[in-house]
């Protein structure tokens, strides 16, 4: 092979690898377009728990009364248990979330309606107005531990 | 060997581009899962039957329907003789007006909304000031620039001209003689002294009155659907079979759905069979020359909580678990600043100007304010730029156009009552 067979050898692959390298930004950019530029986390860390809590005092797990989905109002019971695993009954809960990728928050003021004083909180007034990522965040305050958990939810 | 080699090359990147090209052309007839799962969400065959209102224990009475429909088309109940619901709500222009400021006996300060398939929204007006159709119904009566009137004028007209069709729906009248012509809690002072100067039964007895004209207004507007349009044809072929259908959307307006439900966004917020997500937001519309600063929901919140006639008063027919809309609104915060409730994009085409003063002449305007996402007068905007071109702008359009039908409703509903 000579030097010139090389050198030609070697344009021809930058020329491919210019293209290709331009397919790939067009296709992240037609992806940041869509999603806007908060990257949502891993699918892993999506669903509706059981989930730990930020500081690791508790551990919350949704069960909605029916399967979540966008429009209407909606109830969920969240499940709360300690580090132990144990129930924590009369906590006081705080319910915040929104969209990072459309930096709205809830269209609605969902609050704890009732518990069965075992751990198991009813959440009324829930409503995703539109498909895509949501965050819940849960403020969750007992017996002086007070930490926050998140999850993510794909409607 | 070299021209060999050359040679391999090339046709390896021109079988590339080719496929390229193959793909590019087979997409705009394949739609992704996630597409066809958006677009079944947007069909009418989703919509389901109209919704109780456990607020209007009149709302499904077909003697209740058949009064309401005299009374939104009855001109008597104004303070000129001449402006009735159907003055504003055309039923021969989809239930709207065509221009940007309602006018009534004055102008008002709002673009009149369809009221199509208005029972499924929990929010009546553009912020939300109402909570039920027979609510906002009883709104328009007693402003100064609508229908200019009182609700004891309008209870004077039931008991002279419906004194029958009433009782049989909601029991005996009270005898009300004596009662002054105009008394009411409005604006005009006089009106509002004599109201004032009326004892508290009096008073309830006329609002009594006053509200069940409402309840049976609504009761008429609950049978007024919207149609079946050629998108819904569509979108329910898309579903059951998994393939585009052939002939019922041309390639541009078909472009302009996958835009619609992609990177348009428009999805977003215009979602469900209605087209609305019931919400209100900051699109960043600008202020109307001339009229006052407009807080959008940020004061319709605030509003529809304190409402005489919201699903918690009196007025309601709801036990309290029922009003769970209001229980649980947001009645303040930034985002309601200049937000607006998202209109249904059934019958667009039909009802230019658009926005909540008719700010934008046509739907050209409409696609291209949301392209350019410009900010608010006031609020924070939730639009960010699209950077659609011409084309794309144009496919929008097209499929907006697509959304039209004529409306859905019993033999005679769409005409005044004979």
């Amino acid at each position: 092979m000579t030097t010139k067979t090389l050198s030609r050898r070697l344009l021809q692959t930058s020329v491919i690898l210019v293209i290709t390298l331009g397919f790939a930004s067009c296709t992240m950019m037609g992806h940041y377009l869509k999603h806007g530029f908060v990257k949502a986390p891993a699918p892993s860390e999506f669903g509706l728990g059981p989930r730990a809590s930020f500081g690791g005092a508790f551990t919350a797990t949704i069960e909605p009364e029916a399967p979540l989905k966008v429009g209407k109002l909606q109830t969920v019971h969240v499940r709360i248990t300690n580090a132990a695993g144990e129930p924590v009954g009369g906590a006081r809960i705080t319910i915040d979330g929104g969209m990072p990728q459309h930096g709205h928050g809830l269209p609605t003021r969902p609050r704890v309606t009732g518990t069965d004083g075992d751990g198991m909180y009813t959440i009324e007034g829930l409503r995703f107005n539109m498909g895509g990522w949501w965050e819940l965040r849960f403020g969750i305050a007992s017996a002086g531990a007070t930490d926050s958990v998140t999850f993510n939810v794909k409607l | 060997m070299r021209i060999k080699e050359f040679m391999a090359i090339a046709i390896v990147l021109a079988a590339g581009f080719a496929a390229a090209g193959t793909s590019a052309a087979s997409v705009a007839d394949r739609w992704t899962d996630e597409e066809r799962e958006l677009i079944g969400s947007l069909s009418i065959s989703r919509l389901g039957p109209v919704p109780a209102d456990p607020s209007n224990r009149v709302a499904d009475d077909p003697r209740a329907v058949a009064l309401g429909h005299r009374l939104f088309f009855d001109t008597r109940l104004s303070s000129t003789g001449a402006v009735a619901c159907a003055t504003c709500h055309d039923p021969a222009r989809g239930f709207q007006d065509g221009t940007a400021l309602a006018k009534g006996v004055g102008t008002t300060n709002r673009r009149t909304m369809p009221i199509a398939s208005g029972a499924w929204s929990p929010w009546q007006f553009w912020d939300g000031r109402k909570d039920s159709q027979w609510a906002q119904a009883l709104g328009p009566l007693e402003s100064p620039v609508e229908h200019g009137g009182t609700r004891s004028q309008y209870a004077r007209v039931i008991l002279t001209y419906y004194r029958r069709q009433f009782e049989e729906i909601f029991g005996r009248l009270p005898s009300l003689d004596g009662i002054p012509e105009q008394a009411g809690p409005v604006a005009d002072v006089v009106a509002r002294a004599a109201w004032d100067a009326l004892p508290r039964y009096t008073q309830d007895d006329i609002t009594s009155i006053y509200v069940n004209i409402g309840k049976s207004i609504a009761a008429y507007e609950r049978v007024i659907r919207h149609g079946r349009t050629r998108f819904d044809r569509f979108a329910d072929a898309l579903s059951s079979t998994g393939h585009e259908p052939a002939g019922v959307l041309s390639a541009d307006e078909s472009a302009g759905l996958r835009l619609f439900v992609g990177r348009a966004q428009c999805i977003n917020c215009h979602n469900g069979p209605r087209f609305t997500d019931d919400f209100f937001h900051n699109t960043g519309v600008a202020a109307a020359r001339g009229l006052p600063h407009d807080a959008g929901r940020a004061l319709g919140a605030t509003q529809v909580r304190d409402d005489e006639f919201n699903c918690l008063s009196r007025w309601s027919d709801a036990p309290r678990p029922a009003c769970r809309e209001l229980e649980f609104m947001i009645a303040e915060g930034p985002e309601l600043e200049r937000a607006f409730k998202t209109p249904s994009l059934r019958d667009v085409a039909g009802r230019a100007p658009y926005m909540h003063a008719g700010q934008l002449a046509d739907l050209d305007a409409v696609i291209a304010h949301y392209d350019r996402a410009p900010s608010a007068p006031s609020g924070r905007s939730e639009l960010k730029r699209l950077r659609l071109d011409a084309r794309e702008r144009a496919q929008l359009v097209a499929f907006l156009r697509t959304l039209s039908a004529p409306l859905d409703a019993p033999a005679g509903m769409l005409e005044p009552p004979r």
